[in-house]
């Protein structure tokens, strides 16, 4: 055994620095943010009565149930609050969670929002808003659909407005016909060889 | 009604005694209020003459403003927002229970009953076409059931209607508290959560002339289980 390791500790100065890695690491100090965040097991687990389970939070940001903001947040991707929010939230075409460690004391506009936990302030959801068990919302509803279940509360007034009808985008835009932008054949050529 | 209070029985009897929820979270005797209807609690569907009129005076306009003051249930909101109507949403004996639990004696106290009021009825004069009170008024003593009727009168549009429920004209130390959902505009599907105390006030019909005597009518509508439907008209 100390032969081994003899020959290990003289082999180390010559080993290139990135082969480290298979060594047993050091016990590293514990991130907090990432140790707050709401794991996939803790959604599982979440209190979701006769709805659907949340989905993975894949391709999200979160904000951990640790963290306090006070400002503006313009996001132009889901975001998930588990934390303190105070001032605007704009997720203009996308979906806002409210966890269940989350206090929204905020305006709120976004494309979808779930409440599972409490939010002060007006709240504007282009296509829905579901107030689950729970959860607790003081303000005015403007949406396209609210889903609530029974236990959440919710003090405030629902609108219900029609949402626009969005070009899917999927469709191919109109191409502007006065100005035509010209591509190399060969650089084309060359990007599709990429691919 | 008489299966309703067979199983009213059990449900206050506790868990295991008739398959039914058990009693609220206390445990106690004394009922205490629950806010919403969990898994097996006993419910029934009934027809209703004062919901009838409350919504067959609205035929026809959209774009007015309702309060509902049992709290936002996915069924009211479903249906006043279909009839083109802005819903509001006021859990009133939530709040109740929350500034006075079962203490009757604080209601008459003039402090608590404007914190009250500000908290619960805190809208601007004139505000809404109608008002669905459900049972919500029958739980509170004289003095603070007087100043939530006038707080009502005066929130209410001119021409606007306010829809209440009181379960029976004897005096009685509790009643059956429910939640009521409405299913069309004659059904209301009633969720029994319980029973809850009462100021043992007597409301007949004579009474409830007196406390509506501010506003312009008001209509009764007598059910065969001794719920009293009152329809009133600022």
């Amino acid at each position: 055994m100390s032969v081994w390791n003899k020959q290990r500790r003289e082999d180390e100065p010559s080993r290139p620095l990135n082969t480290n890695i298979t060594r047993p690491a050091p016990p590293a100090p514990p991130v907090e943010t990432k140790k707050e965040a709401p794991t996939l097991s803790s959604m599982s687990s979440m209190p979701v009565g006769r709805m659907e389970p949340e989905p993975a939070r894949g391709g999200s940001a979160t904000i951990g149930k640790a963290v306090k903001i006070a400002g503006q947040i313009y996001s132009r991707e889901d975001l998930y609050v588990d934390g303190d929010v105070e001032g605007t939230i704009e997720l203009m075409d996308h979906k806002l969670t409210i966890g269940p460690n989350g206090k929204v004391h905020a305006g709120v506009k976004a494309r979808e929002v779930v409440a599972l936990g409490t939010i002060q302030g007006n709240v504007e959801a282009s296509e829905r808003i579901e107030i689950r068990k729970d959860a607790k919302l003081v303000g005015d509803i403007k949406t396209a659909r609210i889903v609530i279940e029974d236990g959440a509360y919710f003090k405030g007034s629902i609108d219900i407005v029609k949402s626009e009808p969005k070009v899917a985008p999927s469709q191919p835009r109109p191409q502007p016909a006065a100005a035509p932008v010209p591509v190399p054949m060969a650089a084309a050529s060359t990007a599709d060889a990429k691919r | 009604m008489g299966l309703l209070s067979e199983r009213l029985k059990g449900f206050l009897r506790g868990p295991g005694s008739s398959g039914q929820a058990g009693p609220p979270a206390n445990g106690g005797n004394s009922p205490r209020f629950v806010s919403r209807p969990g898994r097996g609690e006993v419910s029934e569907t009934r027809q209703s003459r004062g919901l009838d009129q409350f919504f067959g005076s609205f035929r026809d306009q959209t774009g007015l403003s309702i309060l509902d003051l049992g709290g936002a249930s996915q069924e009211n909101i479903n249906f006043i927002t279909s009839l083109g109507h802005k819903f509001y949403s006021e859990d009133f004996l939530r709040i109740y229970h929350e500034t006075f639990g079962e203490d009757i004696a604080d209601q008459a106290n003039p402090g608590r009953i404007d914190y009250f009021l500000r908290r619960s009825l805190e809208y601007p004069d004139g505000q809404f076409d109608g008002v669905l009170a459900w049972d919500a008024l029958e739980y509170m003593g004289p003095a603070l059931l007087a100043a939530t009727a006038d707080r009502l009168l005066h929130i209410l549009k001119p021409k606007g209607y306010l829809l209440a429920i009181f379960h029976s004209a004897e005096r009685k130390q509790t009643v059956p508290c429910y939640s009521f959902r409405i299913q069309d505009p004659r059904t209301l599907h009633a969720i029994l959560h319980g029973e809850r105390a009462t100021s043992q006030q007597l409301f007949n019909n004579r009474s409830l002339e007196k406390l509506f005597q501010k506003f312009e009518s008001v209509k009764f509508f007598l059910t065969r289980d001794s719920l009293r439907e009152v329809i009133v008209r600022k």
